[in-house]
This record gives C-alpha cells, sequence and structure tokens, in this order.
C-alpha cells in the first residue's frame, strides 16, 4: 500500500463531516489505532497522521522525524517520531507499505 | 534527535577539552555528566502505573509526584514547567522517550558541579520560561546544599517502593542480562561530527557565542 503521511491537522480539517460521539470525536472514514494515529484508506493508497488528542497530550511539538519516501512500513511498528520539549515519542503505522510522500511542510513547521 | 551540537554547545571548547559529548535517544535537553550525577531512570510497561496516559505531561506530572515524597517539601522543591526545582533554581533535568508498550523518564540531577564545566553548554534558545535569560550561575543549584547525598537515593527507593515492588539487581547482573541483539541509539558523536558543527557555524552564532 502506498502512504502519505500527513500532518495531524488534516483530521482538525474534516470536521466539517464529523459525526460528534459521546465525548469522542471519530471522523467519518478514518480508521484509528489505541496507540492515537489515524489512516485514512483510498484506493490502494493511505493517508497517516496523528490524532488531535494525541498532539494535544504531546505539548509544543519541536519537531518531526519523518521516515524517507520508498521506505517500507509494517503494521503497528514505528515509522518515525515526534519530539515535544522533553520527550521522543514513537509514531506507529496503522497499515502495512511503502511510503509514497511525507508531508515536508513538518520540517518548517513541526507543530503543523 | 533534533539537537544541533553547534547550538547546545561551545564546540570548540568541547573539542579542544576532549569532552566526550553522547546524543541520547530521548528528548530534553543538554546536561553535563560528572562523578557528581545522580542518573534516575524509570522504565515502565505503559500499564505499569494504573490510569496513567503514556504521553509527556502526564508522566512529567506522576514522576513530580514520586519526587514529592522523596523531598517533602524541602528546599520548596516542584515540578516547574519541565524540571525538578528548588524555588526557581533548576536541580534535575528531564528526559523521556515513549514508544507503543514503554515508556521511560530519566533524570539528571545535579548534586555537585564544577561551574567551569558548564561554560561548555550555550543557553538554549529553547528555554523554560522561568529561566528568565538567567545564565547557568544563576539558573542551577546543587542539591547537595539541601541533602546528604544518602538520604536523596534512601528516599528515591523507599518513594519508589510506594508505587511498584522492588528488587535490588547488582549491576553485573544487568550487564550480563543485556541482549547481544541490543543496539543502543545513545552514541557518542566523532569528533569529524563536532567539528563539522563548527565549519557548520554562522557568522552570527559565531559572534553571540564568544
Amino acid at each position: 500500500m502506498a502512504l502519505r503521511l500527513w500532518a495531524s491537522r488534516a483530521a482538525s480539517q474534516l470536521r466539517s463531516s464529523l459525526h460528534l460521539r459521546g465525548y469522542a470525536t471519530v471522523i467519518q472514514d478514518l480508521k484509528y489505532t489505541d496507540s492515537h494515529e489515524w489512516v485514512k484508506v483510498e484506493g490502494n493508497s493511505a493517508t497517516i497522521g496523528i490524532t488531535d488528542h494525541a498532539q494535544d497530550h504531546l505539548g509544543d511539538v519541536v519537531y518531526v522525524e519523518l521516515p524517507e519516501e520508498g521506505t517500507a512500513v509494517s503494521q503497528g511498528s514505528a515509522f518515525g517520531a515526534v519530539e515535544s520539549v522533553k520527550a521522543t515519542s514513537d509514531v506507529n503505522s496503522p497499515v502495512s507499505g511503502t511510503v509514497t510522500h511525507v508531508n515536508r511542510e513538518l520540517d518548517g513547521s513541526p507543530a503543523l | 534527535i533534533s539537537g544541533k551540537a553547534r547550538e547546545l554547545l561551545e564546540v570548540k571548547s568541547v573539542l579542544r577539552d576532549k569532552i566526550p559529548v553522547i546524543r541520547r535517544f530521548s528528548g530534553g535537553g543538554t546536561v553535563i555528566v560528572d562523578q557528581g550525577t545522580v542518573f534516575v531512570s524509570f522504565i515502565c510497561n505503559k500499564d505499569a502505573v494504573p490510569g496513567l496516559q503514556p504521553y509527556p505531561q502526564p508522566i512529567m506530572a506522576w514522576s513530580s509526584l514520586l519526587y514529592d515524597e522523596v523531598f517533602c517539601g524541602a528546599g520548596d522543591f516542584r515540578l516547574r514547567e519541565n524540571d525538578y526545582v528548588f524555588g526557581n533554581q533548576k536541580f534535575g533535568g528531564n528526559a523521556q522517550s515513549i514508544i507503543k508498550n514503554r515508556w521511560i523518564h530519566h533524570t539528571s540531577f545535579l548534586w555537585d558541579y564544577d561551574m567551569v564545566n558548564m561554560t561548555y553548554l550555550k543557553v538554549p534558545t529553547r528555554a523554560p520560561k522561568y529561566r528568565m535569560e538567567r545564565d547557568h550561575s544563576e539558573f542551577i543549584c546543587r542539591m547537595k546544599d539541601l541533602l546528604p547525598r544518602s538520604a536523596f537515593i534512601e528516599g528515591t527507593i523507599k518513594a519508589a517502593g510506594t508505587h511498584f515492588l522492588l528488587r535490588f539487581v547488582p549491576c553485573d547482573a544487568i550487564e550480563s542480562s543485556a541482549s547481544a541483539n541490543f543496539m543502543p541509539l545513545s552514541r557518542m558523536l566523532t569528533r569529524q561530527e563536532l567539528e563539522a558543527a563548527i565549519d557548520a557555524e554562522p557568522e552570527s552564532l559565531l559572534s553571540q557565542s564568544l
């Protein structure tokens, strides 16, 4: 599967199609891991990000370590990391596949 | 993982005095390690502390509760932003790494230090607000001025014992049980990497560091 790694704010930008459910905000067409990554599958490709819940709890994000395009990732395994002021936190892939694009805007704006 | 030697260190002095530099796998800032430094690391499965969410701030807050039990208010101990302080002076720096099923929270405690060694560190561009642009001499303090080393170590063990069941393991038993497949992510920077950091330093940074 081809993977696009996108900023987590993409989740918030999709809020117009939200279906509020109790205290959880679940966006249609997204699947979630228990480690708070989301994935949107479209055909043979998928877009991955971290949820607002994760980003809020990470605090100020100062750096995002992204894989190189062409890297193979496995479901459940770490493929990158998010660095906040005092912590590095792994980001785990919800699916297996090959990275085709990464969001290079995160290089200059890690808190995106 | 994002730290750049040229931004964090007085690299020329570090090279001149042959100070080893280690890049940690965890987050956090740069610390001087000497014979007096006390390290305390909590390596926990994600479910080890009931109800604790495996994110930086909850772990940081939990750790401060544990150290509250150690200091019992002495020295006006508190967690301030992400540092352990007495009043407004830092004595403990924290770093964390959080993976899928485990996390580590580790602290380097400034037991005693030679202020001369602190000159190897630049004032970081990303500093806590409470630092208020103070240089190292005004920002940090020595733990030994507040309590005996044995009292701190025994107090920390006792406080840990209120959260976990403790078992003492000799250091050589830990080393011998290390997996042959384990590849540490922390590593020493090479002389070439440090020299490259000097070469990469722009004029504006050079003038600020003088």
